[in-house]
């Protein structure tokens, strides 16, 4: 290939349109295949931008922040994860106790199971710390990896893969733990997989999306807070 | 769309703020999403405003923002192949108890409670032939 052409496969617009492209070729597929649960879009779109980068030999590190521009608009998505809560909120009554119980109870659960995996089968101490955090949201990952001493950039991979994982098959996971109630259900995939397992759940149903932000941002605080008071008994 | 895209960034800072001056680990837009929320029920928001319509827009397509995040996984292909194993293990174990265990617990204390549930009319083609209500 000419080397101009090359530094232009390279460049940020580029880079950008392959993201975007990866994600429209996701949201085909999906409708294609009539909303079938590994049809995620996120999932196409981390294959082929991956394997763009790979074969063009850009830097992660150039990749991300060529798509910065996209990365931004996290936030302020995670702030608008308030709007279904807020059409639901009708719904949260009787269910206060049950779900600040079950978010303290599930953040608890699910950081020490991951070092205790870990570790029994042979982790080092930076991976075990890493794992802890994956259920938060991925800033919160990140910021709570790095405190602890872990590899942070890793954690942002945990965080997504679990959030994939969830995505694909936690509704049908749920149904098998014979957990029905609309609200539970989305509280038990927010708090485990955060935004990505939201925006699977508030394709399902618009009440378990709206308990699924809740969960995340529910579990966000608790992992936040729990996590230092863990790794003083863990490690 | 401008004006309710200006509101949300307004409560995303808002949650940096609060973050800051409280020095917690929690995110900012975290923070903020509980903040806009408290703000929507007191002000009784209705469903045709600019923050729902600009707010909708953007979880419409919550995944798209992810996927530069989650495109480090290329960079790590080494290291997750090399413990594998562990990782895996740790990843599926701890997402499975922790779902089963927040699920168990919410329906678990509602019962325990006299709550009302909000269950499912229909558990769809994935649920368990013969299942018993």
């Amino acid at each position: 290939m000419r080397d101009d052409l090359l530094e232009l496969a390279r460049s940020p617009l580029a880079l950008l349109l392959v993201t975007l492209a990866g994600y429209q070729a996701g949201r085909w597929l999906q409708a294609r295949t009539g909303g079938h649960a590994l049809a995620q879009p996120v999932l196409v779109a981390i294959a082929v931008a991956g394997t763009a980068i790979t074969v063009l030999d850009v830097d992660y590190a150039d990749y991300r922040s060529a798509t910065e521009l996209i990365a931004f608009w996290l936030g302020p998505a995670t702030v608008a994860l308030a709007i279904p809560l807020h059409r639901q909120a009708d719904r949260l009554r009787g269910f206060v106790v049950p779900l600040l119980v079950a978010i303290v109870v599930g953040a608890t659960t699910s950081i020490v199971s991951a070092v205790l995996i870990a570790r029994a089968l042979g982790a080092d101490e930076a991976l075990q710390k890493t794992l802890s955090t994956k259920a938060a949201t991925t800033p919160v990952a990140i910021a709570l990896t790095e405190s602890l001493g872990g590899i942070p950039p890793l954690a942002a991979v945990f965080a997504i893969v679990i959030g994939i994982v969830s995505a694909i098959t936690a509704p049908a996971t749920l149904t098998l733990l014979r957990i029905r109630d609309r609200r539970a259900r989305g509280l038990a995939v927010g708090a485990v997989s955060h935004g990505i397992g939201a925006s699977r759940m508030l394709r399902e149903d618009e009440t378990e999306g709206a308990f699924a932000g809740l969960g995340m941002g529910l579990s966000a605080l608790a992992i936040s807070l729990l996590v230092p008071v863990l790794a003083l008994v863990l490690f | 769309m401008i004006a309710g895209l200006t509101w949300l960034l307004a409560f995303q800072v808002l949650g940096e703020v609060v973050v800051r001056v409280l020095d917690v680990t929690v995110p900012g837009p975290v923070v903020g999403m509980l903040l806009l929320f408290v703000y929507l029920r007191v002000r009784r928001y209705g469903d045709d405003g600019a923050i729902v319509r600009a707010g909708s827009a953007l979880l419409r397509h919550l995944q798209l923002f992810f996927i530069p995040a989650g495109v480090g996984i290329v960079a790590y292909l080494g290291l997750l192949g090399d413990h594998a194993l562990p990782i895996a293990a740790a990843l599926l174990g701890s997402w499975l108890l922790g779902l089963a265990v927040v699920g168990w617990t919410a329906v678990g204390l509602e019962r325990l409670l006299g709550k009302p549930r909000d269950d499912l009319d229909d558990l769809g083609d994935l649920a368990a032939p013969g299942e018993a209500g």
